[in-house]
């Protein structure tokens, strides 16, 4: 098999796994958490093609992964702040029960 | 494919179904960051090292510890009682399936014409940190001070949507 079919079917699967997370579960955190995973299954695509790419030396899918994780850090952090305040008004993370927008 | 690709494979796969599938949360988190791990040593297997440490420095020591942080903050550990999956739990994994078999029948259906053929293993790209360096601040000075824009914003943000408000806090 191809190297990079290897490293593309792991991130598919992997991104699958965090979007099945992101869908289903109840947890504000835990969604988030899905989003990370997919969100890394990407830069994982994008690392595997600059590797194995025709010019590796220009670094342009190296940069794109080292930017996708700097912009990455702040979707953590402004999601985890939004689940506290959240958290701090209702009193609750569960999504089901977040069902309106008026505090 | 080599066995060391395997074990990776195999490790970050179960570390993201332990993330997702878990019930207690902070257990979720420590799953999360053996996903994180196993990432950061395939981005090391793949000749890239500057991005391998800076997965390690920021997911596992930065976005773990945070999301760790908000779960004992949001007392999430505590396992709900109407269940830990939504209650539209099965469309969302038909989404997830769908999207999966759409994903790996397009890889399959490429892997002819991807780059990196068998049998003639690609030279390994020869990057120092001192090369990456350098491009940072030719090439991609611009988007290096957006993002570092973008950052303090997010951080900024971050704080103040998560701070305490004067009047109305109980």
């Amino acid at each position: 098999m191809n190297p990079l079919t290897g490293y593309l079917l792991v991130a598919a699967l992997l991104f699958s796994i965090g979007l099945a997370g992101a869908l289903t579960r109840r947890n504000a955190i835990l969604v988030l958490i899905g989003i990370e995973l997919m969100l890394n299954a990407a830069n994982l695509n994008l690392i595997a093609f600059w590797r194995y790419g025709p010019h590796p030396e220009a670094l342009t899918g190296m940069m794109f992964a080292i930017f996708s994780i700097a912009v990455a850090a702040a979707e953590a952090a402004v999601g985890l702040g939004l689940v506290i305040s959240i958290h701090r008004h209702a009193h609750t993370t569960d999504l089901d029960a977040m069902n309106r927008m008026r505090g | 494919m080599s066995v060391v690709f395997y074990l990776l494979a195999a490790l970050t796969v179960a570390g993201g179904l332990a993330a997702v599938m878990l019930k207690n949360t902070v257990h979720c988190a420590l799953a999360l960051t053996v996903a994180f791990a196993g990432l950061a040593l395939f981005f090391l297997d793949l000749d890239a090292q500057f991005a391998g440490f800076a997965q390690i420095l920021v997911y596992i020591g930065a976005v773990a510890i945070l999301v760790v942080f908000a779960i004992l903050l949001t007392k999430g550990s505590e396992t709900p009682k109407e269940g830990v999956y939504s209650r539209n739990w099965l469309a969302g994994l038909a989404i997830a399936a769908g999207v999966f078999a759409v994903l790996g029948w397009a890889v399959l259906q490429s892997a002819r014409v991807l780059p990196g053929p068998e049998g003639t293993p690609t030279a390994t790209p020869v990057v120092t940190v001192l090369d990456i360096g350098h491009a940072l601040m030719g090439r991609y000075v611009l988007p290096l001070e957006i993002v570092a824009l973008l950052l303090t914003a997010a951080l900024i943000g971050a704080v103040i949507v998560a701070m305490h408000e004067k009047e109305g806090a109980k």
